[in-house]
């Protein structure tokens, strides 16, 4: 029951990516792939998808850079505050996107003011608040994998000679590789879709896929934006099955 | 391998104290064992020597080398933990090699090492497996090799039993025993299962709260216990509460007056090891104490049986005897007479 609740929209976009006649209505009146050729023809959407895609893999790997040190020190630290630290962290997934948005627009216009430099719009701008949306979710999976961790095999390491760099290398990072490749994915994918926040933070030519998708249903609405997310649909599921394969994320999440 | 010598070790966590003046000396090839109850101080102890804990004062000694202030990996102490503690990514050949390569030992030198170690443990044929794909008892073999490859000065052994089966413990018990002499390994186990303790050590050191109760023998601890602790601890004893009444003369708080070696006055609790004393059918005039007394309950356990007697209100021993066809058991109301000698019970003064 709830699989069909899930699975029914998609459904329903997948089948109208299909359609023939360029009103969505139904009964469709025949079967096209029309729509999937006009996409790489729609520069917006290439565009867009090249952006989201560089922003995404940016953000995300500057997200892990700063997620696993964190996640490390929440884990293994003994520090006051160390709660307050770790719900500051989680801060991002509970800010509506759009507050969000509003927020890092107002300190980008303020803090352009002050300083002179081009950061309103700018990619720089743009990557920021999305290293932001990666954070939360990198922070959380990797602290979840360490916690499921032995202390007892990094303390076996380190009694057979290894020093606490050589231990986090060759014991604590192979154990947590499956928290970082799904936080990886996670936040990968949260960046991707975003929409609420990047619509403040993008600049003129600059737009992620999210929001050339909007900005199309502005004016049209036809089969390509079904197709369009067909094709996302697509490619984020199989950058999950990819890294299924190498890792078992089912066992982390 | 190395003597290993504690100096005055004491752990603080603010007013609490998890190690408190404990004072080890622990000769080259000597096996050591730490028993004493949950939160007793022996797991912060061999941590101390492991280098996980930073003692608040007092100095580790191994060899001629001074290790307090060393970090783990500095130390050359071969660690044998209660959940293994083996590197689950990889195969049991590359977790015995680990300590050979942070060694910085060439790899044509390490293959004859590790064959070896595995050889030791019995385990030449699974050297390509996880240690998922190991049984319990194997995972516990492994992380012995693992300990043992690079021949540390020290091997440590925290609990190493508690998570293997009842009968593997005492196969494995024997077995480590085996492979400590003929090595001539210095080694330091904790563990709170006293059977275990006795079957292993070459001498024994009773904790509790931090502080240490009694080292000696086997024989030193059952015959000749330093306080009442370790008489309760080790092996069994049902305690008398009552006080010294001049030299030789303990009175119970029933109102017994017992025979017993010691002198001094004022409070104090007798100790009786159950087999020690003896079950009779008549009051027995030459014994040093007699009491008449009522079968209150029975636990029969095979080769030995438990009899619960009342010798006076306040006053109910365990007589253990030993179950031999040819002597009916008594059955619960029954009167019988319990008797033992002056020496048998031991006084402590409170």
């Amino acid at each position: 029951m709830s699989l069909a609740y899930i699975l029914l929209p998609m459904f329903f976009v997948i089948w109208l990516a299909f359609f023939a006649q360029e009103i969505p209505s139904f009964p469709p009146g025949g079967y096209s792939l029309k729509w999937f050729r006009a996409v790489p023809g729609n520069d917006r959407f290439v565009n867009g998808f090249l952006l989201s895609l560089q922003v995404a893999v940016v953000s995300t790997s500057i997200g892990l850079a700063i997620g696993v040190p964190a996640a490390v020190c929440l884990v293994r630290g003994r520090f006051a505050g160390r709660e307050a630290v770790n719900n500051l962290l989680l801060l991002p997934l509970i800010v509506p996107g759009i507050v969000l948005g509003i927020a890092l627009y107002v300190f980008h216009v303020e803090t352009e003011i002050v300083t002179g430099w081009p950061i309103l719009g700018s990619l720089g701008g743009l990557v920021a608040g999305h290293v932001l949306i990666a954070i939360p979710w990198t922070v959380r999976l990797i602290t979840a994998s360490l916690v499921g961790m032995d202390r007892a095999v990094e303390e076996a390491a380190q009694s057979l000679g290894a020093d606490r760099l050589t231990t986090f290398r060759r014991v604590t990072l192979p154990a947590i590789l499956p928290g970082i490749v799904a936080a990886a994915l996670f936040g990968f994918i949260a960046s991707f879709g975003n929409l609420e926040m990047s619509l403040f933070l993008v600049g003129p030519g600059r737009t992620t896929l999210p929001i050339a998708i909007l900005q199309y249903l502005e004016w049209k609405i036809d089969p390509t934006i079904a197709a369009v997310s067909v094709l996302q649909i697509l490619f984020i599921g199989g950058a999950m099955l990819l890294t299924d394969r190498f890792v078992k994320i089912g066992r982390v999440v | 391998m190395a003597r290993l010598q504690l100096t005055g070790i004491t752990k603080r966590y603010g007013e609490f104290k998890a190690a408190d003046d404990v004072s080890l000396d622990i000769a080259d090839g000597e096996f050591l064992v730490l028993l004493g109850p949950s939160g007793c101080g022996k797991t912060t102890t061999l941590r101390i020597v492991a280098g996980f804990i930073e003692p608040t004062s007092g100095s580790v000694r191994l060899g001629d080398r001074d290790i307090t202030g060393l970090p783990p990996w500095k130390r050359n102490t071969g660690l044998v933990f209660q959940s293994y503690a083996l590197f689950p990514h990889m195969t049991v050949a590359e977790n015995i090699a680990f300590g050979l390569e942070m060694r910085k030992m060439p790899k044509a030198e390490m293959t004859p090492k590790i064959t070896e170690a595995l050889r030791l443990v019995r385990l030449d044929h699974l050297s390509d497996r996880l240690p998922r794909q190991l049984s319990g008892g194997q995972q516990q073999r492994v992380a012995l090799a693992r300990a043992l490859v690079f021949r540390p000065d020290v091997l440590l052994l925290d609990e190493p039993l508690s998570n293997l089966d009842a009968k593997l413990r005492q196969d494995v018990r024997v077995e480590i025993r085996e492979l400590q002499r003929k090595l001539g390994l210095t080694t330091v186990m904790v563990t709170h299962d006293q059977e275990e303790a006795l079957t292993m050590a070459d001498r024994l050191v009773v904790m509790s709260e931090g502080r240490v109760r009694q080292i000696g023998s086997q024989q030193d601890l059952y015959e000749r216990p330093s306080e009442k602790f370790v008489a309760d601890f080790v092996g069994r004893s049902t305690f008398i509460d009552g006080r010294m009444d001049g030299p030789g003369r303990f009175v119970s708080a029933g109102g017994l007056v017992v025979a017993c070696e010691g002198s001094g006055a004022g409070d104090a609790s007798l100790a009786l090891r159950p087999e020690r004393l003896a079950l009779m059918s008549a009051a027995a005039p030459a014994m040093d104490n007699s009491f008449p007394g009522a079968v209150e309950f029975i636990s029969y356990l095979g080769s030995q049986v438990d009899l619960h007697v009342r010798l006076s209100p306040k006053e109910r021993v365990i007589v253990q005897i030993q179950n031999r066809p040819e002597q009916p058991l008594p059955v619960i109301g029954e009167q019988v007479h319990i008797g033992w000698s002056k020496s048998t019970g031991r006084v402590f003064q409170s």
